[in-house]
This record gives structure tokens, C-alpha cells and sequence, in this order.
């Protein structure tokens, strides 16, 4: 290459931003990034990638030791937030106050359990000009785990069988269905493959304490572990999808280790699932896919994956895309991706100091 | 039998299925036949080759020849 033809490429590092994403600020949950991740940390490094240093980023928190909170080169201002069970009186309440504070103009929630609260009040936010972009309500109940049967067999997805669980004598109904191992689910989260009457006793007592019924039992199907982020336009396409199949898995079923794969039927199931749902904002399929090629779909996470960083390395940053289409902007859709991109998780011991936490204890912001 | 055409190869013997997430590690002789076989060369063309510049009998490299294709289906790397 001559000297010429160097000088005409643009530097890597150079970053041209219109100036309505200058001082973008930025509200972000799933600051618990443990062994059981929050996808917030990966969303704000995706975001950060993007809108650079300028951005400012506000972690909206629910306990005093989600990491997140004290991780202050990503996370410029934590704000602690009311329970999703407090209702959506508390959470505008909340945000009216931290708006006062910091300037909101985008709210991406993270988990599972807080987004029907967050649709809910998404017409308020719009009113205080922090912009959000979410599922409805109705596309939210459409995958959930306790309607996720009928949703695959009404739109011809391969969904593993599954019985609610109310009470211990449900469990029997299931093991006579499914034998063992069967896999007994949380309603929001937690998954359990158990081998006998026994661990299904206390996988189910485990799993209603911590998420309430129905506790879910489905049938265990056996493959390889693929899962794919996706972000929908709320029109029936995807802007971006990028597959990955995990390559290390922990004893809570999470990837610590994946590779993105490409695969013509992974796109389609995908495709399939956002012009079935009219799918608006980011969303996790996690998949099995077996030896005989059906692709199982086991869940549907209403939101990125804590995994989602991985789907910038292979070129598509879903989270800054979300962003720019919630500020109004009209996006392409992403067209490819880079198959090969390997991702290893890593634990991390970040040092603080206990005002930091007294502060955030006490005070409910840092 | 044809290699997949998405299969990534490497000199030193390395396979990944981007389809799959599957990879392989093979010694440098897999890596010659990978090679080989990604240039679009025949399985005649190939053993032709081998029979040339090794010391080995006819009937024996058809048997690893087998051996060989059997390993690459078993890892579902070949076109069906």
C-alpha cells in the first residue's frame, strides 16, 4: 500500500458524532455484575464504544452491592430505585427526583422482572423527555416462560413441553411426563436440571420462594447451547442479530465463555420471532439446538444479554442502535456479522471505600 | 465428499464451524489434507500426492483415507 492510499483511509480511533449524541446521559439498570451478570455493565461498555467519553452514564440500582454501582470510570452516578413490587407510583417518583438531578434522555432497563412497571409508565417518561424503547405489554406476556408453549405451538417454534408447578404435586404430574432429568424454572429467573423426585422438591421450594408461582417444569432436551441477542424495530424485522454458542457454561447455566456462530437458521428463527411479535427493543432467544437439527427455543429474554458486548466485537452494537432509534434516528438494519468472535468472562476484585457504600446505604445515591 | 465451504482452516491444523461453534485441533498431515481439500483438489489428486512423497502403500492410505473422511463427517464438516 502507498503512502497516498494510507492518508486516505479514515484513523480507526477518529470518532464524527452529530452533535445530538454529544452530551447524551444516559440511565442504565442490571448493574449486578456477578456470577449470575445484569446485563447493564456490558450495555454501558457498548454504549461508551459508541458515544464515547462525553456520554454520561446514570446506574439506577436496587441493592448497595451490585458492582456496578462503585465501578465509577463506567458508571458516573448510581441512583438506588424502588423495588418493582413497590409499584410505578414509587419508580416515577424516583426518576421525577433523579431527572431533577441529572438530566435523563434515555431509560434502558435490564431485567426481567422491572420491565412491566417501566412499559407501564413509558408514556410519563416520554412527558419528562427521557425517551425509552420497549415492548408492549402484550408482546411482554407473548414469551413468557409461562405462555412460551402456546406461543411456540401457535406460531410453529420448536418449544420444549413444560407443566406450572403450583404446588408439590404438580412436580409428580411432570416426572411422569417428562422422566428425569427435567429442568425446573423460575418465573423470572433460575433454572435447575434435576436427576430425581428429590432435587425437583427442592428446586421447586427454592424457586417460589425466590420468584413466586408458577414455578415451571419443562421437558429437558439435549444439544448444544446457542443463544442470540437481537434488537426489533417494533415493525415486525430485526435491526441486528448475532448468534452465539456457549462454550463454558456455569452451574447456573450462564455463558463464561462463548463464540459468535452464523448460521442461516438461526437468522430465520429469528426473523420469524420478530415479525411474529411485532418485537420492539432488545432481546435475548436462548436456544438448543440438537443432533437432529431442530432449534428448541427454551426462553425469550424481554432484554439484552449480559453477553451483549460481544455482539460489538463481531460488528453490531445493538446498544447504541437502541439508542439512536429511541432518539428518533431511522436506522439500517446490521446485514452481517463477524463468526469466530470469542468472548471469556472474568471476575474481578474492584477495590472501594466503605463511605462509598455508607453513602449509597444510607442515601440511596452515589 | 466436499468440504463445507464456511469451514475456517488454519496452517497449523485448527477447524472452527462458524455454523456450530465446533472447533478441531489436527495434527500437521490434517492440516495438508484440509488445505488440499479447500483448494478444490480430488480425492485422486490428493492420494496421488501422498503416494508420491511418502512411504506408504496403496491400500494403506485408502484405509486412512476413510478413516479420515469418517472423522470429518463424524464432525459434521463435510457437505452433505
Amino acid at each position: 500500500m502507498d503512502a497516498a492510499a494510507k492518508r486516505s483511509k479514515p484513523a480507526r480511533n477518529l470518532r464524527m458524532m452529530p452533535n445530538k449524541y454529544a452530551n447524551l446521559c444516559i440511565a442504565v439498570t442490571g448493574l449486578n455484575a456477578n456470577d449470575n451478570p445484569g446485563p447493564g455493565m456490558a450495555v454501558i461498555r457498548s454504549l461508551k464504544e459508541c458515544f464515547g467519553d462525553g456520554l454520561r452514564i446514570i446506574g439506577l440500582s436496587y441493592e448497595s452491592l451490585e458492582p456496578g454501582i462503585y465501578l465509577r470510570g463506567w458508571v458516573n452516578k448510581t441512583y438506588q430505585i424502588p423495588y418493582p413490587t413497590e409499584g410505578t407510583a414509587a419508580l416515577v417518583e424516583r426518576l421525577t427526583y433523579i431527572n431533577e438531578q441529572d438530566k435523563l434522555d434515555l431509560i434502558i432497563p435490564n431485567f426481567d422482572s422491572e420491565l412491566f412497571n417501566f412499559i407501564k409508565i413509558a408514556p410519563q417518561l416520554q412527558q419528562m423527555g427521557i425517551a425509552t424503547y420497549l415492548p408492549t405489554h402484550q408482546q411482554l406476556a407473548l414469551r413468557d416462560k409461562v405462555n412460551l408453549k402456546n406461543f411456540g405451538t401457535k406460531n410453529g417454534f420448536y418449544v420444549p413441553a413444560d407443566h406450572k408447578l403450583y404446588t408439590t404435586d404438580d412436580i409428580k404430574k411432570a416426572a411422569d411426563e417428562f422422566n428425569f432429568p427435567m429442568v425446573i424454572k423460575g418465573k423470572f429467573y433460575d433454572a435447575y436440571v434435576v436427576y430425581t423426585m428429590d432435587q425437583a422438591l427442592k428446586a421447586f421450594h427454592q424457586l417460589y420462594a425466590a420468584w413466586g408461582i408458577p414455578v415451571i417444569a419443562q421437558q429437558y432436551i439435549k444439544g448444544n447451547e446457542i443463544n442470540i441477542a437481537a434488537l426489533g424495530d417494533g415493525n415486525g424485522n430485526n435491526i441486528g442479530l448475532v448468534a452465539m454458542r456457549k462454550l463454558y457454561i456455569t452451574d447456573k447455566g450462564k455463558a463464561w465463555a462463548g463464540v459468535t456462530v452464523k448460521d442461516d437458521k438461526l437468522t430465520q428463527l429469528a426473523n420469524h420471532f420478530a415479525s411474529a411479535t411485532n418485537w420492539k427493543g432488545g432481546y435475548e432467544m436462548e436456544i438448543m439446538s440438537t443432533v437432529e437439527g431442530h432449534l428448541y427455543i427454551l426462553e425469550i429474554n424481554p432484554r439484552f444479554p449480559a453477553w451483549i458486548y460481544l455482539t460489538v466485537a463481531a460488528g453490531q452494537n445493538q446498544p447504541a442502535a437502541l439508542t439512536k432509534m429511541a432518539l428518533g434516528e431511522v436506522i439500517k438494519p446490521f446485514t452481517d456479522y463477524q463468526a469466530g468472535k470469542l468472548f471469556v468472562r472474568y471476575s474481578w476484585d474492584h477495590i472501594a471505600d466503605i463511605a462509598d457504600f455508607q453513602q449509597i446505604s444510607a442515601f440511596g445515591e452515589l | 465428499m466436499k468440504l463445507k465451504s464456511n469451514i475456517a482452516t488454519s496452517e497449523n491444523g485448527f477447524i472452527f464451524n462458524p455454523a456450530t461453534g465446533d472447533s478441531f485441533s489436527g495434527n500437521g498431515m490434517a492440516a495438508k489434507l484440509l488445505e488440499a481439500m479447500k483448494s478444490g483438489k480430488t480425492e485422486d489428486d490428493i492420494k496421488q500426492d501422498i503416494l508420491s512423497r511418502y512411504e506408504v502403500s496403496e491400500s494403506q492410505l485408502n484405509l486412512d483415507w476413510d478413516n479420515w473422511m469418517l472423522q470429518l463427517k463424524e464432525a459434521n464438516l463435510l457437505e452433505i
